[in-house]
């Protein structure tokens, strides 16, 4: 059994949610560059230009990539030959986020859904934990942007649906979705569970790296043809129209229902942060 | 890049056409959701505004705050597909113009068209660029709402690109 006290866990998060905030992830950087290299529309590379000249900008001046620095999404795999030690774990996420946002000038971004009143400092964090072999403790940090999470969608399809339903799933969401969540996004895609986990695949597949593609042959050429499909739609960067409307489609997969298709959609705008850490 | 003085004259609007890009130096007043259904209660309680909405520019943003040595924190635009429902209002009011992001509904491009008035993409997710270009923040109105209040920005070449002209011309 190996002791982590959660003070541990809350330092972590503190720095990751500091970097997380002001900076993209190298992977998401270079698709945007290639992007704009490639790009065939004048306004489409008008808006790319600014956005890595921005990116470039945040890390050098230590400034948020983009003011909504998002909503914590924390996901923690805990090592079942773990004892986790000291403050409660939720304390200690929360914590470390609230630090983070005070001590990076990040927006506090949080409210109650009725009320509408600020928690005033970015939290509570939604945080999932699962369960895993093992004595270390992984942790995943993507703060998310609500104009992109405001244009997901879950789709409960017929099975006889298939594949053809889930890439026209995909494509719909983001077709519908348009110059909202600021294109050119990265697409995760839940496919099967039920109504609950299938909407967390989507998120899990967010933590993927751009331009990676599922393991599973099969899941892969879904992946391919959906973002074929998408960049056909000549939305492109900001919905200026252009050649690039997204910079990569991840697909995440769980057992189903033989009565069932779920199949989620969730979209992040172009400015993917992310942080993973093992403790 | 054509370079736009604020307020814009009606014949400056007037010689502005969808996709062209501009660089936006004067004053603009941020609101977003919060704020604009405050705005809009105000409006049926018969109650003045906070600012002089004649003219003024609207920029759907909510900054983060400002670290000690700057003088705002990011600050792009947000979805302005939220705001449609307040936009034609206070567009038949006399606001000369919007900033935001994404496209909006018919009814806005129509009052932007009966009011001679224009709709600026900025470009989202440029928060810490846009942040630097603004000069001075003072906030206005309802500072209950922190991010989301009204903050009065002098911005000074702030890029953007004509989304919808006063012809019912439109970038997407």
């Amino acid at each position: 059994m190996r002791k982590i006290n959660t003070s541990v866990i809350e330092e972590t998060v503190y720095n990751m949610a500091l970097h997380a905030g002001v900076s993209i992830t190298p992977a998401c950087l270079d698709a945007m560059n290639f992007a704009c290299e490639v790009e065939g529309s004048d306004a489409a590379r008008f808006a790319l230009e600014t956005l890595i000249d921005n990116a470039h900008v945040a890390s050098t001046e230590n400034l948020p990539v983009c003011q909504d620095t998002g909503l914590a999404v924390v996901i923690l795999e805990i090592g079942q030959e773990v004892f986790l030690e000291g403050k409660a774990l939720k304390d200690a996420v929360n914590n470390g986020v609230r630090r983070a946002y005070a001590d990076g000038y990040f927006r506090k971004s949080v409210c109650d859904p009725i009320t509408r009143k600020n928690t005033g400092d970015n939290t509570p964090a939604v945080i999932h934990t699962e369960v895993v072999e093992g004595d270390k403790v992984s942790i995943t940090y993507l703060p998310k942007g609500f104009g992109s999470e405001n244009m997901s969608r879950l789709y409960m399809l017929k099975p006889a649906q298939g594949v053809e339903g889930i890439i026209d799933a995909i494509v719909e969401t983001v077709k519908l979705a348009g110059s909202r969540p600021c294109p050119p996004v990265f697409v995760g895609v839940g496919i099967g569970g039920s109504f609950d986990t299938c909407a967390f695949l989507a998120k899990k597949a967010l933590t993927r790296e751009v331009g990676t593609y599922n393991p599973r042959e099969d899941i892969a050429e879904i992946e391919r043809e959906a973002l074929r499909k998408i960049n056909a739609l000549n939305i492109g960067c900001q919905g200026f129209h252009g050649d690039t409307t997204a910079l990569g489609v991840a697909c995440e997969w769980a057992h189903t229902h033989i009565a069932g298709l779920p199949v989620a959609v969730n979209i992040q705008c172009h400015c993917v942060r992310l942080e993973k850490e093992v403790l | 890049m054509k370079k736009l003085t604020l307020p814009l004259t009606k014949d400056a609007v007037k010689e502005l056409r969808a996709g062209e890009s501009v660089s936006i130096t004067g004053v603009v007043l941020t609101a977003r959701d919060c704020a604009h259904k405050r705005l809009i209660s105000l409006l049926n309680e018969k109650k003045p505004l906070p600012f002089e909405i004649k003219d003024a520019v609207i920029y759907y943003a909510g900054p983060c705050p400002a670290k000690p040595d700057k003088v705002s924190g990011s600050c792009g635009p947000t979805t302005s597909a939220r705001m449609e429902g307040f936009a034609p209002t206070l567009l038949d009011l006399g606001l000369g113009a919007i900033i935001g992001k994404g496209e909006m509904n018919v009814e806005t491009r129509e009052a932007l068209k009966r009011n001679t008035a224009v709709y600026f993409a900025a470009i989202g997710g440029a928060g810490a660029l846009y942040g630097l270009s603004i000069k001075s923040s003072k906030c206005v109105a309802f500072d209950d709402l922190m991010s989301e209040a009204v903050y009065r920005l002098e911005v000074e070449d702030f890029p953007a690109i004509v989304a919808y002209d006063c012809y019912g011309g439109s970038i997407y």
